[in-house]
């Protein structure tokens, strides 16, 4: 089942360093690419349906024509290292094992939105990373890929890295470009859109790692080569991450719209230690939760994943098995984007320490049934009332688990209502 | 949120090595404006001294030209800037989704039984420091542990062991 477009140079030797990467095809497209108007690129990757791996999936081609066209600005372009969603674990492959790619797609994007100034936001935990990705960029400097004139072209393109230190609210768009901008990670309301009023208020494309990684391949064979992957919405490859209790956890690249369930057991090796499936949470730990019946029906593309009321996020699928105790794993859950609310909005900020606060209740037997239809009032009370979606990606999963294991919570419930009676 | 208001003062003057202040003038040319410095000189200042200490906030305010506290938003805001000295082996535990559902707590409890220490605090002869973070973006090789920025992936006890012993 498993594909190789983006992986290509995984498990090649040494595929990191210049050298061995140019020698399997890095930076082959740059000579069609300056043969191509800027607006040609663009088209091709509109054509190709590349939508944004970050998570939300917005068609990359389309956020860059946004663009507004004859300012006297610059534009930049931030490309989205952060990659803190629990269970999302792909871009970092890409920037240890094949950091050429990047770059390459880094260079295509710019030629295409016509920017010279390119920021990498990396996570700060992302130490060995970082410097595996550094030197690829000397390296590229060194051989006249990136600065002054890119590969002889009359064309500029500067790369820095801006490290974070450990916010996840930065994967957020604007709040990205807080950080850079030297500022604590609270993100910008909107509109303005970053592609009008973004970094340093001149108009920015924030595109994720793996997005950008994936235009070198479209350049190269086309737009149609793409869309010979994956579904008509949902055309292309991606780079899945499997965790959880399953035998082979990993990292994965397959074509969208293969079958969920399937994907489990014939590439990750199925639930781990012979053990019953209870849920899969698909993409990441911000989507709502599936039972065995509904992933059964599931295929891992944007209109399934829609269709049964969750969504593809990050494609950081996570396995459990019928050992779980729902009730903890929500507590872990809320106890995440608690800590991680910039503390912007009150809603969040306060009202997901609500939350924990009656979870950690009902885990002690301190809690009633009346306080688990309040955990499910605050969620609808909570979401969308915020300036970012940090608050929903916390809401919108717990609804799911008070919907979908209510009977879970009324135990616990039920313990405190015994130890009354007693 | 995390509560991260308070600093630790030295009682001694802090100035960036001449490493560091070569650093700091090759980056500070990379952006257009001087405040994008804030984090990157955060980062230079943990890199020399192992932490942030207090006086680092008005010397980095005074090398970019911004107020002071524009550089302590940005040092409280962020965790993974210590505002307190940490061990010589600082030990990340990741305790989200994954590594929770991969036994993170087997090693939590480890360590607090072996050296003593629960997240939050210092050994004390200074040797280990312990901290339970959140998603380390290492779900495939559940449970990881990270030290010294070192990532160690499929963690167990037994592995656990040997890697602490060989930690200076």
């Amino acid at each position: 089942m498993e594909v190789k477009v983006l992986s290509a140079k995984f498990d090649i030797a040494d595929a990191h360093l210049l050298e061995v990467a140019k020698q399997h095809g890095a930076y082959a497209t740059l000579e069609k690419l300056f043969a191509m108007p800027p607006a040609d690129v663009i088209d091709e990757v509109k054509n190709s349906g590349l939508r944004g791996r970050g998570g939300a999936g917005f068609p990359a081609g389309l956020k860059w024509s946004f663009l507004p066209k004859g300012l006297d600005k610059p534009v930049y372009l931030a490309v989205n290292s952060d990659e803190s969603e629990p269970a999302t674990f792909k871009d970092r492959y890409i920037l240890t094992r094949d950091p050429h790619l990047l770059i390459e797609g880094i260079i295509i994007c710019c030629w295409a939105i016509g920017c010279h100034d390119c920021y990498i936001y990396i996570r700060g935990e992302y130490t060995t990373q970082r410097k595996a990705l550094q030197k690829a960029i000397d390296e590229a400097y060194d051989a006249g890929y990136l600065g002054e004139k890119v590969a002889g072209q009359d064309f500029r393109l500067d790369v820095t890295v801006h490290r974070g230190a450990g916010a996840y609210v930065c994967g957020e768009e604007t709040a990205l470009l807080e950080s850079v901008e030297g500022r604590k990670g609270q993100p910008r309301s909107k509109p303005p859109f970053p592609a009008v009023a973004g970094l340093y208020g001149c108009p920015t494309i924030i595109n994720n790692v793996q997005t950008i990684a994936s235009l070198p391949f479209i350049i190269a064979n086309g737009a149609d080569a793409y869309k010979a992957y994956g579904t008509e919405k949902s055309p292309g490859t991606h780079l899945f991450g499997i965790s959880g209790h399953v035998e082979r956890p990993g990292m994965y690249e397959l074509p969208l719209g293969l079958p969920l369930l399937e994907v489990i057991d014939k590439v990750a090796g199925g639930v781990w230690k012979a053990r019953k499936l209870k849920a899969v949470i698909p993409g990441g730990s911000s989507t709502p939760v599936l039972t065995p019946e509904e992933a059964a029906t599931t295929t891992l593309d944007y209109e399934s994943m829609a269709a049964h009321k969750t969504m593809f996020g990050s494609g950081g699928i996570v396995v459990l098995d019928e050992t779980v105790d729902m009730v903890r794993l929500v507590k872990n859950l809320i106890d995440f984007y608690h800590h991680e609310s910039c503390g912007q909005c009150t809603p969040c900020r306060e009202g997901l320490g609500w939350m924990l606060k009656i979870v950690k209740q009902l885990l002690n037997g301190e809690g009633t049934t009346a306080d688990i239809d309040l955990l499910r009032e605050l969620c609808d009370n909570i979401e969308m009332k915020t300036v970012c979606v940090l608050s929903a990606a916390c809401t919108m999963p717990v609804r799911s688990y008070l919907d979908k294991f209510r009977p879970e919570f009324e135990a616990y419930a039920a313990d405190r209502a015994k130890t009354e009676a007693a | 949120m995390s509560n991260r208001a308070h600093l630790t003062f030295t009682g001694k003057p802090f100035q960036f090595d001449a490493e560091r202040d070569a650093e700091f003038e090759y980056l500070v040319k990379r952006y257009p404006t001087r405040e994008s410095m804030i984090l990157p000189a955060l980062w230079l200042t943990q890199e020399q001294e192992g932490w942030v200490p207090g006086e680092a906030i008005a010397y980095i305010a005074d090398r970019i030209g911004t107020f002071a506290s524009q550089v302590y938003e940005a040092a409280t805001f962020y965790t993974m800037y210590h505002l307190h000295p940490v061990g010589r082996n600082h030990i990340c535990i990741c305790r989200t989704l994954s590594c929770w559902l991969r036994g993170k707590q087997e090693i939590v409890d480890y360590l607090a039984g072996e050296i003593g220490i629960r997240p939050g605090e210092v050994s004390e002869d200074g040797r280990f420091s312990l901290e339970e973070v959140e998603c380390l973006g290492h779900c495939g090789t559940a449970p990881v542990v990270q030290v010294n920025g070192e990532f160690h992936e499929n963690m167990d006890v037994e592995k656990l062991k040997q890697l602490l012993a060989g930690l200076p």
